[in-house]
């Protein structure tokens, strides 16, 4: 195919370089520089999607980001194919295949577009109105919804891009690279401001850059010729660093700022290999301005949506920048005098413009003489009441406008066109500034949102600050930079400029037409399908809220939240209401202002990256031992050692038998260990213990349980007095850095008089734990001078010693009711200690044990696994733990609220065993105990927090919380599950060695 | 994101940062004596106003120390930050 309406060459396209691209499947040509959009539009390609609701031909309306209607799936064959790209931002290279959105089976013919016609049916508040009756129904509606929901589709393999972020600190960040952005980064990097300038298309100048209008002068230069010698310049400015292609997505307080920097999207596939696709730049600037310009506003009609009809800026662009012509015929729209600066332009380069309709009656612009001078006819005080053509725009029909504006006169005239340029005036791109959490005023006049105030930090410059005019643009870029960054004088504060002035306004929301409004079809926000007709029918159901009426009609919804539409939507409704727009406010502005990929977001924190792991020193061990593993907190902790064939059930059950019988050994590692120093060391023990520590003696263990505040028990552990003002205390692998937190707290905020310091040492210690009873004579092997002896080295004592002259402390403490030794090695040498043991232990078949295996063994001793038996809700009482509580101490921390009436009340949830009537089931964790089986509605009694099937015992046991099931031992209950009722018995929380001889064994 | 000026190490991003609740509720010298709605006005009772409000942050991953800030929950102005121990600022 040719590209029949490349009109000019143009500057900033390369013609030397054609690339063939697809689109639905066709081969087409464009030229290196070229959007995805103007090389469609090269080949004579406005139709390009369907819309959302109604299934309407749409084309491309716009030239940027704001595009609500061309986007595209680019890459639909690959499993790697993106969704919603906006064919106005995707820079064509070669190969790049794309293909129309919501259509099926093709974007010419599409069955969808039944809605059209069916469009009655489908009016605002359509869903919530009809899918909600019969109820019973709502699972058949739901999947047509599924169904049609969502334009595009997504990807289904993971996302092979690099993605990457960055982050920058700057003293003034300048956002937007239209003439106001380039002046104030010039003017900023020149007074030494260490200076970033963003901007989000590849080329910078903003709209200044391809305009032609020789009424608009610097020194006697045209402006666009004036600037681009003076980016030439900037390029080569210190202090300065200049990203195109790179989006702000959010402004965030305190001047942070989320931009996504786009470096591969636009090179063909062999230049994209193995570099970084896009970059998150995480910005804090102690100053920003924003330069972020104005967008276009269409203008409300009926059928003001058919492919053809575009933003008459962006014909300009197409025909100035890109070098491409809309159409053969063209017609434009307006109710200012942008609108024949682009008519002009077209005219200039002989593509033929019909006519110009106004609404206003008259304008005293320069520019409008050349028109006249050009012939082209000029329809004022008339409006568009209807247009035909279905794929692509073929005619308008015209009327007079009545003097109010609300309603047309005289006859119909009818004028063919291929192409309809429509200028609705500028609405400042404010979206960022009132992210940054500042607020906006309403200028009455001129219909537009202004910054209301700029600040120290923030200045909004240009056109997104209300200034639209050359001369008026420079005059308070001037000013403002003088007062925001503290300088005497700017370098632009003599050039000379001329310009044209705009004297005549007219601003209608709605245009009316010669058919009831609910006849026509006035799109108000065109990727919704949203018109002027639902936003009227929500006001007359009593909505008033600007976010009710949004949210109902889905006006501003879509993916480029609205930006052309809004201001009409608001427009509409203040009409309607009979309201003042100051007094509505706006719908919110949200981050991100274009879409961002999720790869974008992540940046590098996918995989195992995703979350940090923490491997134990003996982690190479268990690896080549064959261990599974499980996440426990942070940490990647062996779940058990499977033998060959061997099931994890059939491995728990002989590491289980293993450890009891003879000997074995868990890597302990994980379990957060804290150092206590201090005068006030014990004094601070008694204050967060539940229990007493003052008389601890030295080279003594004790386990300690803390709770929250509220009673609450917290987490647990075993502590060891090391000297007089020492002491080491364990944490629960996964509350180690919770338990360090609330410490520090405590001893900075409420008891900054005790003379204690803390320091996390659990990465400073290995912990092999040596289980059953012949550990001693495996310890007696590592270390045969120490007496081991229970006179010499008892139950709950320590010792320090040396092993191959490495200092280790060994704790003898049992978490598997056994006897048992903890050994605590320096991190670096875990893994050699941990081989001594193994080596020693092999003529006693020592086992290793994972995770699965302790907890089985803890709960055949009653242990209680902090997190897994309690919730947050049990208080040591209701653990059956009352031993640990110490009467005698005046305070501790949750102290007082084990005496609140809600503590202390009867039938709390406390702690119990079951036993199940039948010994070879083994409960569900999780399940529901209850008393009765045919009660209704059934009373939930509790919980079973634990359960396995016990080797040692050849039977099954859990634990469970039962409201007063202190009072319930020998008690039945059920366990109904969902095919059957488990009758289980209430017993004692401790099923095995019930009187603790083996810990001495 | 905020920027917040540690007392102990100057101005670092927000996310260095944990939120620690209402500031200045000091935990009663002696819990046994007081009434259950008296503990419990310490324990649960926590103010969310629109404006001005005290409240502790801890610089977690920096000093680790505990400091108060006076922020203006209406625009996240942070009016003023103190150690622990200080009076908040009258203003």
């Amino acid at each position: 195919m040719t590209q029949n309406l490349r009109v000019k060459s143009s500057e900033f396209i390369d013609e030397t370089n054609r690339i063939s691209f697809k689109f639905d499947g066709k081969t087409y040509y464009g030229f290196k520089g070229d959007t995805l959009a103007s090389a469609l539009i090269a080949n004579n390609i406005h139709l390009v999607g369907r819309s959302f609701k109604y299934h309407r031909p749409r084309g491309i309306m716009t030239s940027g980001s704001e595009e609500p209607n061309a986007i595209v799936q680019v890459n639909p064959n690959s499993n790697i194919t993106e969704p919603n790209a906006r064919a106005t931002e995707i820079e064509i290279y070669e190969g790049l295949e794309a293909s129309s959105q919501n259509c099926w089976p093709s974007v010419n013919f599409d069955i969808g577009g039944i809605n059209n016609f069916l469009a009655p049916l489908f009016p605002a508040g359509f869903y919530y109105k009809t899918f909600m009756w019969p109820k019973s129904f709502w699972e058949k509606y739901e999947f047509f919804i599924r169904h049609s929901a969502g334009l595009g589709k997504s990807p289904n393999t993971r996302d092979p891009d690099i993605y990457d972020h960055r982050n920058i600190h700057c003293d003034v960040l300048v956002v937007g690279a239209g003439i106001s952005g380039i002046l104030a980064a010039r003017n900023a990097a020149k007074n030494n401001f260490k200076t970033l300038l963003l901007d989000e298309k590849n080329e910078l100048g903003g709209s200044t850059i391809f305009e032609a209008n020789e009424y608009n002068k610097i020194n006697n230069n045209l402006a666009s010729e004036w600037l681009k010698k003076e980016i030439n310049e900037l390029k080569n400015t210190k202090n300065l660093e200049i990203k195109t292609r790179t989006s702000v997505a959010a402004y965030h307080q305190y001047n942070y700022l989320l931009a996504r920097e786009n470096l591969t999207d636009h090179l063909d596939k062999k230049n994209k290999k193995n570099k970084i696709r896009q970059r998150l730049l995480k910005i804090r600037a102690k100053k920003v301005i924003l330069a972020t310009g104005a967008l276009e506003r269409p203008l409300i009609f009926n059928n003001n949506d058919r492919p053809g009809i575009m933003l008459s800026s962006a014909i300009k662009k197409y025909s100035n920048f890109y070098g491409v012509a809309c159409g053969t015929k063209n017609i434009f729209f307006t109710n200012n005098d942008s609108a024949y600066e682009s008519a002009l332009s077209l005219h200039n380069k002989g593509i033929k413009v019909e006519a110009i309709i106004d609404i206003r009656e008259n304008s005293d612009a320069k520019i409008i003489k050349k028109i006249n001078d050009a012939g082209i006819k000029i329809y004022w005080s008339h409006t568009i009441v209807d247009t035909r053509g279905y794929k692509r725009i073929s005619s308008i029909s015209i009327m007079r406008l009545s003097n109010d504006g609300t309603s047309v006169t005289g006859s119909k005239i009818s004028i063919s066109c291929d192409c309809l340029g429509i200028a609705g005036g500028w609405t400042p791109a404010v979206h960022l500034y009132t992210q940054s959490g500042s607020k906006l005023t309403f200028d009455e006049e001129r219909k537009i949102f202004i910054p209301k105030a700029d600040t120290k930090e923030q200045i909004s410059v240009g056109s997104c600050g209300g200034d639209f005019e050359l001369d008026e643009i420079i005059r308070n870029l001037n000013y403002k930079l003088k007062n925001f960054l503290n300088i005497d004088k700017t370098d632009f504060d003599s050039i000379a400029l001329e310009n044209d002035h705009e004297t005549s306004k007219r601003n209608i929301w709605l245009l009316p037409s010669d058919q009831s409004i609910g006849k026509t079809k006035p799109f108000v926000d065109y990727q919704n399908d949203a018109t002027a007709k639902d936003i009227k029918l929500a006001l007359r159901e009593g909505f008033r809220s600007i976010e009710h009426v949004k949210r109902y009609t889905t006006t501003g919804m879509g993916t480029d939240q609205g930006k052309l539409g809004n201001m009409h939507a608001l427009g509409i409704v203040a009409d309607t209401a009979g309201v003042k727009m100051g007094e509505l406010g706006t719908t919110t502005f949200r981050p991100p202002y274009t879409p961002l990929t999720f790869g974008t977001i992540v940046g590098r924190n996918i995989g195992e990256f995703f979350d940090t792991f923490r491997r134990t020193p003996m982690n190479d061990w268990h690896i080549k031992n064959k261990a599974e593993f499980e996440n426990v907190g942070q940490w990647k902790r062996s779940w058990y050692y499977p033998e060959e064939g061997e099931t994890m059930h059939q491995a728990v059950q002989r590491e289980s038998k293993a450890a009891r019988k003879s000997a074995g050994i868990l890597d302990a590692s994980t379990l957060g260990k804290i150092d206590i120093q201090g005068s006030d060391a014990s004094e601070f023990l008694n204050r967060v213990y539940t229990n007493a520590w003052s008389k601890l003696a030295i080279g003594k263990c004790r386990y300690g349980l803390m709770l929250n505040e509220d009673g609450m028990v917290y987490d647990d552990g075993v502590t060891t007095r090391l000297g007089e003002n020492h002491y080491i205390m364990t944490t629960t692998t996964g509350g180690a850095a919770n338990v360090l937190g609330k410490l520090e707290d405590y001893l900075q905020t409420e008891w900054p008089e005790l003379d204690v310091y803390l320091t996390s040492v659990t990465d400073h210690f290995a912990t092999a734990s040596l289980c059953g009873p012949n550990s001693k004579k495996i310890l007696n092997k590592i270390i045969p001078d120490l007496d081991l002896s229970d006179d010499n080295f008892p139950h709950m004592s320590f010792k320090e010693v040396l092993i191959d002259k490495i200092k280790c402390r060994i704790m003898r403490i049992s978490f598997t009711g056994e006897l048992s030794y903890e050994i605590n090695a320096p991190a670096s040498y875990g893994e050699a200690i941990w081989q001594k043991c193994i080596e020693a232990g092999k003529e006693f078949n020592i086992t290793p044990y994972g995770t699965e295996t302790m907890h089985l063994l803890r709960a055949e001793k009653g242990f209680i696994i902090v997190g897994q038996d309690t919730d947050g809700t049990m208080t040591p009482i209701d653990l059956q733990m009352d031993w640990i509580v110490s009467k005698k101490k005046y305070d501790f921390i949750g102290k007082r609220s084990l005496y609140r009436s809600d503590t202390m009340k009867e039938n709390r949830k406390q702690l119990v065993g079951l036993l199940t009537e039948d010994p070879n089931i083994v409960l569900e964790e999780g399940a529901q105990i209850v008393s009765e089986l045919n009660q209704k509605p059934v009373e939930m009694l509790g919980h079973v927090t634990s359960s396995y099937f016990s080797p040692n015992l050849n039977k099954s046991i859990a634990l469970a919380v039962v409201k007063d099931g202190k009072n319930m031992k020998g008690k039945k209950l059920f366990i109904p599950m969902e095919n059957k009722n488990i009758s289980v018995t209430v017993s004692n929380t401790i099923f095995f060695d019930e009187e603790n001889k083996r810990i001495n064994a | 994101m905020f920027l917040i000026n540690c007392p102990y190490c100057g101005e670092r991003d927000q996310q260095e940062f944990k939120a620690g609740g209402e500031a200045h509720i000091e935990r009663p010298k002696q819990p046994t004596e007081l009434s259950d709605d008296e503990w419990a006005e310490y324990l649960f009772m926590r103010k969310n106003i629109k404006g001005v409000q005290f409240e502790r942050w801890n610089h977690a991953h920096g000093c680790r120390k505990w400091f108060n800030m006076a922020r203006d929950t209406s625009n996240d102005e942070i009016k003023a930050i103190y150690k622990m121990g200080e009076k908040p600022p009258t203003q």
